[in-house]
């Protein structure tokens, strides 16, 4: 399937892609009004890691033996579909972080603006491309089949 | 091909699907106890709390054995196993043939005994039906005592303060949630909980349970001779796991049942998966029981793959816990309280004002356990890096950091891991 | 000196309204002239640390920020203008030369601006270069005097044996911007971008980096005074040689990269310590004389077993005609006059702003020169300094000059934006400077499709002209200043230019 997959030689480190994110998610889609007016406000489900001169965005990874869905105890967290990305129902979710403690790309965020629920990259579902990689200005993101 | 599953709960429903991967024609039965469809047991704390109803209780959606073909007989005890004549005695006196059979039966409570523990009002917490009853009984109790302050004790808890009752937990250890986290991190906890009014007495046990002229348990004196006055007494000490179908079979148990990587049992054609086996370790190198809910559902995943004949290796099991204790998050994995003399290494960080713990257990420059209480985001990369054996040195001194990342790795190890799918 | 009576050169403004607290221009500005205070949640501005590069502007998502000139000004004063104030302010509080990026920006005329070109009509007819073959390549090297050509059975044959030659696709090439001056990424874009459209690109003084090998065959290595990175594998990589004994910006001194500059892998390319100013020194210490040039480049020659053009630069100067014509005497493949308003990573500002002549004159008078002495045919000559569009090349080659080096023009096309401050290592666009952090924000292979684009566009527009002119090869351009006119040009200008005025 199609994953984003992220170039640290050119990632500049704006944090743009988390910006896109928020505003992918957010109910009316305009950037100002995602951020200055809108509640609740969605977390960025990619983050990027930055330690020194270093830095790349990272998203779910959209395993194929994805360890969340294994640990979920509510069943909140499943596959689209044999082949497609690894989603996540808020309705079922109760946050109690077992995805947190099990993902090792750390890519789920804990949001607990109103319930507890976990946060992760759906792929922008619906989009031809995710967000992030739409909005990168330096092209650091690329979505592609690699197997 | 007639599959036979004992069990409905993580690991039965695993090896639904991890049978489904590889075989969709074969016949699936699955004959449960309980008389409910898949549901989840950690939420029925939640479901005390009122925090979840009886809608969001499945584990898996209502349509999960339509679209997975499995024939259900739920209310079903299985009581006896014939492993010559490849078939399972029920309860109501049937028997189901299978070609291949697994056994998920989970845990059953440990009921040490107590003297006065037949009374009313004593009870276990394992099964929705327990929160159910405990449901209706809350609103008419005042004062609850619940003995054992380990992950089920404290799930009790945290179900009943949500409606303001008395609560004491009684624990044989120094703290609660002792084989999970340990001594500072407790206390982050303990403070939290003296603060939401929830008394913890430790280092003892109930002795005896009084009963009033009705039958109806009204206090109980602990060993260190203390008294305390209660309707309801929960005992949460443990679960063992669930062994009785097989005793007098030749099924080879030990703590649980002995299971190799595939989940055979010593019986050919016979499975188990989940809190009733006993299966690799990958920290202690052997195997074990770790009743939780992830090893349970990957067992049962990697059974059902076995039956259909594609044996994919179980990569072994580790302890991990995720709770939320008066709203304090705790996450701990691996072993979290190593041994003083036997060459284990241990990087602290600790922040009072902040709330944050952070607790890394290094062996041979391997990372073999953690906790981290506050801080608890991006837990699963240390998961990862136990589950995967990295030599931590190059990063060691990150290890507790708030923003430790994948960034922290090595160029090549990170290049890797973000360029690249897990598994 | 803490308070400095400098004003700062430009205004940062924020739209409130707008600005989403996302700090990606606090992320963004190398010069750390945005600040997120985390108590009010707000997002501030120091404006004197701006130094107008654009880059906030260009990623805020929201457009919500403004950059423009500091509207506050001094008492008008003709002579003592507010740079002329401000400069003065920065040598009292620093004792320094000033220092500064890119090419002259003082308002001397360009003389690109008033030659106009000619084009078809009635006559002549123009050409459609989208229905006829138009030429622009273009071959640089030295030309035999005379052909001899032998009859032998009936066949013709060739026997003067030809120079080495460079082939390019259209008459532009890119400059000497070393890799030190500009990061690896820069230099990758160029190298790619020269090797995929068939020109060539220049390694300056920074010599070779192990990952630039691959394009060798399209780029020509320098050897300047500091012989940076000048090794047999080098000399032998290259497409050509180029000695550099001067440049444009910077006309009688030497090369500076700042100790700053020179990391891990400059200090491996050039061959130099980590961390050591690189100097080049004024002159080449062994060439004092046209005698002493021609051993060196008989010297790079014979190490290259003849088989690659020399080329020799200089920067335009009064006497370059004269120099030019050692030059060729000398043995010089190819000359390259680089012109008042070529680039540089850094020049002490005076000398940038004062030193040199326009490089139209200087293409007027060498071209002339050569021609007079008949010797124009045994060199190429390349002119360079402030080329920024197609019309100015073509006018250049109508002037006498066989093909041109961009530069700016090029580091615009990868999102340089002129702000002058690439002597300072801090570039925030990735291109000059070394700071890794820095550095990853030019994406070689976007950097790479905008030069292949502007390239493209320019070779369409020079066919376009061409056609219009009724010519289809760039051959039959070259010196042709028949088909130039001068508008509001003195006779002297003219004289030089060697065009006659507008309407005659
Ligand atoms: C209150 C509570 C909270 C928990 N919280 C967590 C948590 O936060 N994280 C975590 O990882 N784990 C948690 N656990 C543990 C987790 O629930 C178990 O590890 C997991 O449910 C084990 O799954 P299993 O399929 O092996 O067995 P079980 O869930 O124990 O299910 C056994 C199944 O077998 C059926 N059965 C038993 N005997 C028979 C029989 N003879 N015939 C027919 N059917 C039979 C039962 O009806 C049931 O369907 C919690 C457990 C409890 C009780
Ligand atoms: S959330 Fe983590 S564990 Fe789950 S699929 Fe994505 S990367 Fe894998
Ligand atoms: S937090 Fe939500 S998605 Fe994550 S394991 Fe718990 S219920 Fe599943």
């Amino acid at each position: 399937m199609k994953r984003v997959y992220a170039k640290e030689e050119i990632c500049a480190g704006c944090r743009l892609c988390e910006v896109w994110c928020v505003v992918a998610h957010s109910k009316s889609g305009d950037i100002v009004k995602a951020f200055n007016s809108e509640f609740p406000r969605p977390l960025p489900r990619v983050m990027v890691e930055e330690a020194g001169p270093f830095s790349f965005a990272l998203q779910c990874r959209h395993c194929m033996e994805p360890p969340c869905i294994e640990a979920c105890m509510t069943g909140a967290m499943f596959r689209d579909g044999a082949e497609g990305p690894v989603l996540h129902d808020p309705e079922q979710c109760v946050g109690c972080w077992m995805c947190v403690m099990v993902c090792p790309y750390g890519a789920i965020a804990r949001d607990v603006t109103i319930k507890k629920i976990a946060s992760k990259c759906d792929l922008c579902q619906g989009e031809e491309e995710p967000s992030c990689v739409a909005h990168c200005p330096n092209e650091a993101l690329v979505f592609e089949d690699r197997g | 091909m007639k599959y036979v599953i004992i069990g409905n709960s993580a690991a039965a429903v695993g090896c639904v699907e991890g049978i489904r991967k590889y075989d969709s024609d074969g016949e699936i039965l699955l004959v449960s106890k309980e008389p409910y469809a898949t549901y989840s047991r950690p939420l029925i704390s939640y479901y005390l709390a009122g925090q979840v109803d009886a809608r969001h209780m499945g584990y898996r959606p209502a349509s999960f054995y339509k679209t997975h073909r499995v024939t259900t007989l739920l209310g079903s005890e299985a009581v006896g196993l014939d492993t010559k004549d490849k078939s399972v005695r029920l309860s109501d006196g049937r028997t189901v043939a299978y070609d291949k059979l697994l056994i998920a039966t989970g845990g059953v409570p440990f009921v040490p005994p107590i003297e006065g523990s037949d009374a009313e009002g004593v009870m276990t917490f394992t099964t929705w039906d327990d929160a159910k009853r405990l449901k209706r009984l809350v609103p008419r109790l005042k004062k609850v005592v619940i003995l054992g302050g380990g992950l089920i004790g404290i799930k009790a808890m945290e179900g009943l303060q949500a409606h303001g009752t008395d609560i004491t937990v009684v624990e044989l250890m120094d703290r609660i949630l002792g084989l999970v986290l340990d001594k500072t991190a407790t206390s982050f906890l303990e403070r939290k909980l003296k603060e939401e009014g929830v008394h913890l007495v430790k280092e003892t046990t109930i002795k005896k349970i009084h009963k009033d002229n009705a039958g109806r348990a009204v206090g109980v004196t602990l060993e260190n001779g203390r008294e305390l006055a209660t309707d309801q007494v929960i005992i949460a000490i443990g679960v063992r796991p669930n062994i009785g179908l097989v005793k007098d079979s030749p099924v080879e148990t030990n703590r649980g049942i002995v299971v190799d990587y595939f989940m055979r049992t010593s019986e050919a054609d016979v499975y188990a998966a989940g809190d009733v086996a006993e299966a690799d370790d990958i920290l202690h190198h052997e195997p074990r029981v770790i009743p939780i809910l992830p090893n349970a559902y990957k067992q049962g995943k990697v059974a059902g793959s076995s039956m259909t004949g594609n044996e994919i290796e179980y990569p072994g099991g580790m302890v991990m816990n995720s709770v939320e204790v008066g709203g304090i998050p705790a996450i701990s994995a691996g072993i979290m309280n190593p041994p003083d003399d036997e060459g284990y290494e241990v990087k602290r960080l600790i922040d009072r004002k902040n709330g944050v713990y952070r607790k890394m257990v290094i062996r041979d420059n391997r990372l073999v356990g953690f906790i981290l209480i506050g801080a608890i985001d991006r837990a699963g990369i240390y998961t990862g890096l136990i589950r995967e054996g990295v030599n931590i040195s190059p990063f060691k001194n990150h290890l507790t950091d708030l923003d430790f990342g994948v960034i922290c790795f090595p160029k090549d190890l990170r290049t890797y891991k973000i360029s690249n799918v897990y598994m | 000196m803490r308070f400095s009576y400098a004003l700062p050169e430009f205004l940062v403004e924020r739209d409130l309204e707008r600005c989403i607290r996302c700090k990606v221009c606090v992320r963004q500005c190398a010069f750390e002239a945005h600040c997120y205070d985390e108590e009010t949640d707000t997002v501030s501005v120091d404006s004197s640390k701006c130094v107008g590069c654009l880059r906030c502007v260009t990623m805020c998502p929201t457009s919500a920020l403004i950059v423009r000139q500091n509207p506050t000004s001094f008492k008008e004063n003709a002579s003592w203008t507010g740079r002329a104030i401000k400069d003065i302010f920065k040598q009292a509080e620093t004792g320094g030369v000033l220092l500064t990026g890119m090419g002259n920006d003082r308002p001397y005329p360009i003389y690109w601006d008033h030659i106009l070109l000619n084009a078809s009509q009635v006559t002549n007819p123009s050409i459609d270069p989208l229905r006829e073959p138009m030429e622009l390549k273009t071959y640089l090297g030295s030309k035999p005097d005379r052909l001899d050509i032998k009859k032998e059975n009936g066949k013709l044959t060739l026997k003067t044996r030809l120079a080495p030659q460079l082939e390019l696709r259209m008459p532009v090439m890119f400059s000497a911007l070393s890799y030190g001056a500009i990061s690896l990424n820069a230099s990758k874009a160029l190298a790619s971008a020269a090797k995929e459209f068939g020109t060539y690109c220049n390694t300056g003084e920074g010599g070779l980096h192990r990952d630039l090998f691959q394009y060798a065959d399209r780029t020509i290595v320098q050897c300047a005074s500091g012989r940076f990175g000048v090794y047999r594998d080098y000399l032998q990589a290259g497409a050509a040689i180029e000695i550099k004994i001067g440049q444009g910006a910077k006309p009688g001194i030497g090369g500076h990269l700042p100790g700053e500059k020179v990391s891990e892998e400059v200090s491996k390319t050039r061959m130099i310590p980590v961390g050591t100013d690189a100097l080049s020194p004024a002159p080449h210490h062994d060439i004092y004389s046209i005698e002493d040039l021609r051993q060196l480049i008989y010297a790079l020659k014979e190490a290259t077993r003849y088989e690659k053009p020399v080329s020799v630069k200089i920067a335009a100067v009064h006497n370059a005609a004269a120099i030019a014509s050692g030059m060729v005497r000398a043995g010089a493949d190819i000359i390259a006059l680089d012109g008042l308003r070529g680039s540089t990573g850094a020049a002490p500002t005076r000398i940038r702003n004062n030193v040199g002549i326009p490089i139209e004159l200087a293409i007027a008078s060498v071209d002339r020169r050569l021609r007079e002495e008949g010797i124009r045919q045994r060199a190429s000559l390349v002119a360079a300094g402030g080329f920024r569009n197609s019309a100015d090349v073509v006018k250049a080659i109508a002037l006498g000059a066989d093909a041109v080096y961009i530069g700016t023009s090029a580091l615009v096309a990868m999102g340089c934006h002129v702000c002058q401050i690439c002597y300072t290592g801090k570039c925030n666009w990735g291109i000059a400077t070394q700071d890794p952090y820095l550095e990853k924000r030019l994406n070689p292979e976007i950097a790479k499709e905008r030069l292949l684009n502007l390239l493209r566009a320019w070779e369409h527009e020079i066919k376009e002209m061409l056609g219009g002119m009724g010519i289809n090869a760039i051959e039959s351009l070259r010196g042709n200043r028949l088909h130039l006119r001068g508008v509001g040009l003195s006779d002297t200008d003219l004289d030089i230019l060697g065009i006659l005025p507008a309407g005659r």
